[in-house]
């Protein structure tokens, strides 16, 4: 095989494995004495639990305990916190209700633990779950934004008066309120961004064991981020020590943001391991996955865009109510706020915005970062508002756009983002050439003339990639710092482990990190094992949500690599009698520059492992470490437009065409990234088309909670994709 | 508790199981072939796929009791040997996969659609076909594009049989 750099359509690393039905997701995992979990959930949105009678499921075959949410606060283990404070704009900090793993007095949405049954096998742990009497007194559930912030609704929390968790804004309002009052021409809505249930196709689950003699657990866990998962359940949950905690996220099988939080589930996999002193294991069915995997979006909002006589945008305001379902998830706070107002500028030159967002507690699911995270709910709203505005005005939409893209770099928006660079004019040219735009007006009289109804539509999105700079989160109220981290060890024999805390669940790291360290080197992808998920083997990590591995996660193995480099270079000069200053790395081998001494990768490292003969006060061995925190995000952005057929007998839609052109810089791998490409779109599509999450107004139950009820994307609801990248 | 007999990838294997065991527990649980993948619990997603008696099945919707007697195929017993079936092959050089968890339900079913129609199979009958396989990374294009090309290799590796 040759070697696959940076750019090389490489087959993945990591893909016979999955071919062949040897992955390991966690629930492949099975060890001695292993029991086995299952929940007693709440049918009811909101009830007070009066009593929890365990008599009959204690007395079931094969059932090894019945644990409730009264033991778990006995045993003070902590609430699930939220781990980004957002202040309200009268400077109070928000205003979060108490989130018990169980419930041990009231329950808030359909699904959440009231108690947990340990069982020998599957079955017996379910029978005795069904054999558990909870005597519930039902409340009055407010499974929307309306009904919870209404007067006089019923309160979730007594933490949180009017059910409202906070309200927040950003940008100068008074500014925002006297361009308004001479703009030229005003164009409001209302916008709803509706929920979405993530449903990566694995099933979230848990593996909990606990050493006695070491006093240690050891948690296998469907993470995107096993040390944020160690952090998070030793510093706040009092379960274990971070030194007493081994999480390994194995083979995870996709996440899309469900899988980053910690989730009540895990926390009393691990509690009770060493309550019943054997291994316990919890794998979520999909029923339970609908009822507790943090949902995604349900925005509703008012907006209105100010312009001048010329068309060009002056002015946006947006009020925005976020739902937040039940509880303040790991972090959902963020999501609506720093995630979504701050990108409000969107592709557009807006001198003046001000946004306000309320955030609030409903009956629901609790509600999180998913695909995009705020960033699609912002690019929706914005590109709905210029659709709307282009209509009211009678104008070319490309052309609306075009007058207000920002044209020069770097750009300070008024909503805290400074991007660095972009052309959206190229990438919207591209795109409207590959659809023949021109065309439209003339496809659209003869699809007429057939009897259908034709559209298009534009999205010019961007996002803000590669989360973040530590500093500027940590201003912004975040309880963590956003580096990555990586070490990049050389064996004696001169193969390389490259071990990041970037988590890998379909990204294809093992393949592209490889291809960036097989680039450097100039060696086969073959030689370098990518280690990654697991807390005792990588040191630190931050994990991968945000379109963050890429960014923050490879620059932070470029990193370790200049350092390793470094002292390879040295050993090299050592030994070959010449300036380090004149080593040069080229098809894994040390060479001097202009001659023909070369010492081979495998020879340097041989010799900083002998240490028979290092230059003088040099360490042995050929192993570094290092941390990047990077010093903004990055941009990418695109222009996709898409035309679509409307059956107006049916109601069906059907593609006529979708063009997808990105700025995304350069490729590692473009292999992946167009297949990341797809499947984004297949999400967008899916929200616009196919997918929602309902809730009965009145009972607050999940009417979509299954796949039978959610409507899925599917294969046949596609066309073939033709995809472009704009470098 | 029922008395199994069956042949899974060419081996026969017998076990005394639960009434209620499900074929996907049988193969999960009991013989560690943990290929096989339980996504859903209502028969949607495709993830649990085997070949029964050679046609596509989704495993958690057998009781072990009925398939009884059968011959078993999953996704351990596909490659032979070293050598990857056609579809396997043509998963990886598409990238037909991301995650990875449907892609044993994707590979069982895209095969015995293959042999259903003789390897004449066009863009739109594997799409329509796909219906009972979910994914949620790929968007689907690079799923459709492997079996695609797997037809045609099925076809050329008949061919030369």
């Amino acid at each position: 095989m040759g070697i696959e750099g940076i750019g090389a359509r490489a087959v993945r690393k990591e893909d016979k494995r999955f071919i062949t039905g040897k992955g390991k997701y966690v629930d492949d995992v099975r060890v001695h004495g292993m029991t086995y979990a299952h929940f007693v959930r709440s049918p009811h949105a909101h009830a007070k639990v009066k009593s929890i009678d365990i008599t009959e499921a204690m007395k079931k075959p094969g059932v090894v305990a019945v644990l409730t949410g009264k033991e778990l606060v006995d045993d003070k283990i902590g609430n699930l916190i939220c781990g980004w404070m957002i202040h309200s704009r009268d400077g109070t900090p928000m205003k979060m209700g108490a989130w018990p793993a169980m419930a041990p007095e009231t329950v808030r949405f359909v699904g959440q633990a009231v108690a947990v049954v340990i069982g020998e096998t599957r079955n017996q742990a379910r029978d005795g779950a069904d054999a558990v009497v909870v005597n519930y007194e039902e409340l009055k559930a407010v499974p929307d934004i309306k009904a919870a912030i209404a007067a006089g609704a019923p309160q979730l929390h007594p933490e949180a008066p009017g059910n409202v968790v906070y309200n927040w804004s950003i940008g100068d309002e008074a500014a925002v309120k006297d361009t308004f009052a001479k703009a030229a021409h005003k164009v409001s809505f209302e916008l709803t961004n509706n929920r979405l249930v993530p449903n990566a196709m694995e099933p979230r689950a848990a593996l909990a064991e606990y050493d006695e003699a070491e006093e240690h657990y050891t948690l296998h866990t469907t993470s995107q981020n096993p040390h944020v998962a160690r952090l998070v359940l030793s510093a706040f949950y009092g379960i274990a020590q971070e030194h007493k905690l081994r999480v390994i996220a194995p083979d995870v099988g996709g996440g899309f943001g469900s899988k980053i939080f910690i989730y009540p589930e895990e926390m009393v996999a691990l509690w009770a391991s060493k309550k019943v002193s054997r291994p316990v294991k919890w794998t979520s069915d999909r029923t339970e996955a609908f009822l507790t995997d943090a949902h995604g979006r349900d925005h509703v909002s008012k907006a209105t865009m100010a312009f001048d006589a010329n068309h060009k945008m002056i002015a946006l305001r947006v009020d925005t109510h976020a739902n937040f379902g039940a509880y303040m998830s790991l972090f959902s706070s963020s999501v609506p706020t720093y995630l979504y107002a701050t990108l409000l500028s969107g592709q557009y030159n807006i001198p003046n915005i001000y946004a306000e967002v309320t955030g609030v507690y409903t009956n629901t699911t609790p509600v999180d970062a998913y695909r995009g995270a705020g960033r699609p709910e912002a690019s929706y709203l914005l590109e709905r508002l210029i659709e709307t505005a282009a209509r009211q005005f009678k104008i070319d939409p490309a052309e609306l756009r075009r007058k207000n893209f920002i044209t020069a770099f770097p750009h300070q928006t008024p909503v805290i983002m400074a991007y660095d660079t972009g052309d959206f004019n190229a990438s919207l040219d591209a795109a409207l050439k590959e659809i023949d735009y021109a065309g439209f007006p003339a496809r659209k009289a003869k699809a007429k003339s057939e009897g259908k109804l034709r559209g298009l539509g534009f999205s010019c999105y961007i996002e803000a990639c590669g989360i973040a700079p530590s500093k500027a989160v940590g201003s912004l109220g975040a309880g963590v710092g956003l580096w990555e981290s990586a070490e990049v060890r050389v064996n004696p024999v001169g193969t390389i482990e490259i071990l990041t805390g970037s988590h890998s669940h379909g990204q294809g790291h093992e393949t592209t990190f490889a291809q960036v360290v097989a680039d450097r080197l100039g060696i086969s992808i073959n030689q370098v094992q990518i280690v990654h998920g697991d807390t005792d083997k990588v040191q630190f990590g931050m994990g991968t949500y945000g379109s963050r591995s890429g960014a923050v996660g490879i620059s932070a193995i470029v990193k370790a690599m200049e350092k390793m480099e470094a002292k390879a270079k040295k050993i090299a000069a050592h030994h070959l009698e010449a300036s380090e200053n004149d080593i040069v790395i080229e098809n894994g081998e040390f060479k001097v520059t202009g001659t023909d001494k070369a010492m081979a990768l495998a020879n340097v490292a041989l010799a900083a492992y002998t240490a028979h003969n290092l230059p003088d006060g040099m360490e042995p061995g050929l192993k570094e470490s290092a941390f990047y925190d990077p010093s903004n995000f990055t941009f990418p952005a695109g222009a996709y437009v898409c035309e679509v057929d409307v059956d107006p007998g049916t109601g069906k839609t059907t593609f006529v065409n979708f063009v997808a052109v990105d700025d995304f810089g350069r490729l590692i791998n473009p292999m992946i990234v167009e297949g990341q490409v797809h499947g984004g779109v297949a999400q967008g599509v899916g929200q616009a088309l196919f997918e929602d999450t309902v809730y009965d107004r009145e009972s607050g139950q999940l009417l979509t909670g299954s796949f039978m009820d959610y409507c899925m994307p599917k294969a046949d609801h596609f066309p073939s994709f033709a995809m472009e990248t704009n470098v | 508790m029922s008395s199994i007999k069956l042949t899974v990838n060419g081996k026969a294997v017998s076990a005394d199981v639960e009434d209620r065991t499900l074929l996907v527990h049988l193969l999960r649980d009991h013989l560690g072939l943990t290929g096989t993948h339980i996504g859903c619990d209502t028969s949607q997603c495709g993830a649990c796929t085997v070949h029964i008696d050679g046609h596509a099945v989704k495993s958690c919707t057998v009781l072990v009791g009925q398939a009884n007697g059968s011959k078993i195929t999953t996704i351990e017993g596909l490659a032979k040997g070293d050598e990857l079936h056609p579809m396997q092959a043509a998963f990886r050089d598409n990238h037909g996969l991301q995650c990875g968890y449907c892609t044993p339900g994707m590979i069982m079913s895209a095969v015995d659609m293959v042999h259903r129609h003789g390897g004449k199979l066009d863009e739109a009958t594997v799409r329509a076909e796909l219906e009972g396989n979910i994914c949620r990374c790929t968007g689907y294009h690079n799923i459709v594009k492997s079996v695609l090309d797997a037809a045609g290799r099925m076809k050329v590796a008949q061919a030369a049989e």
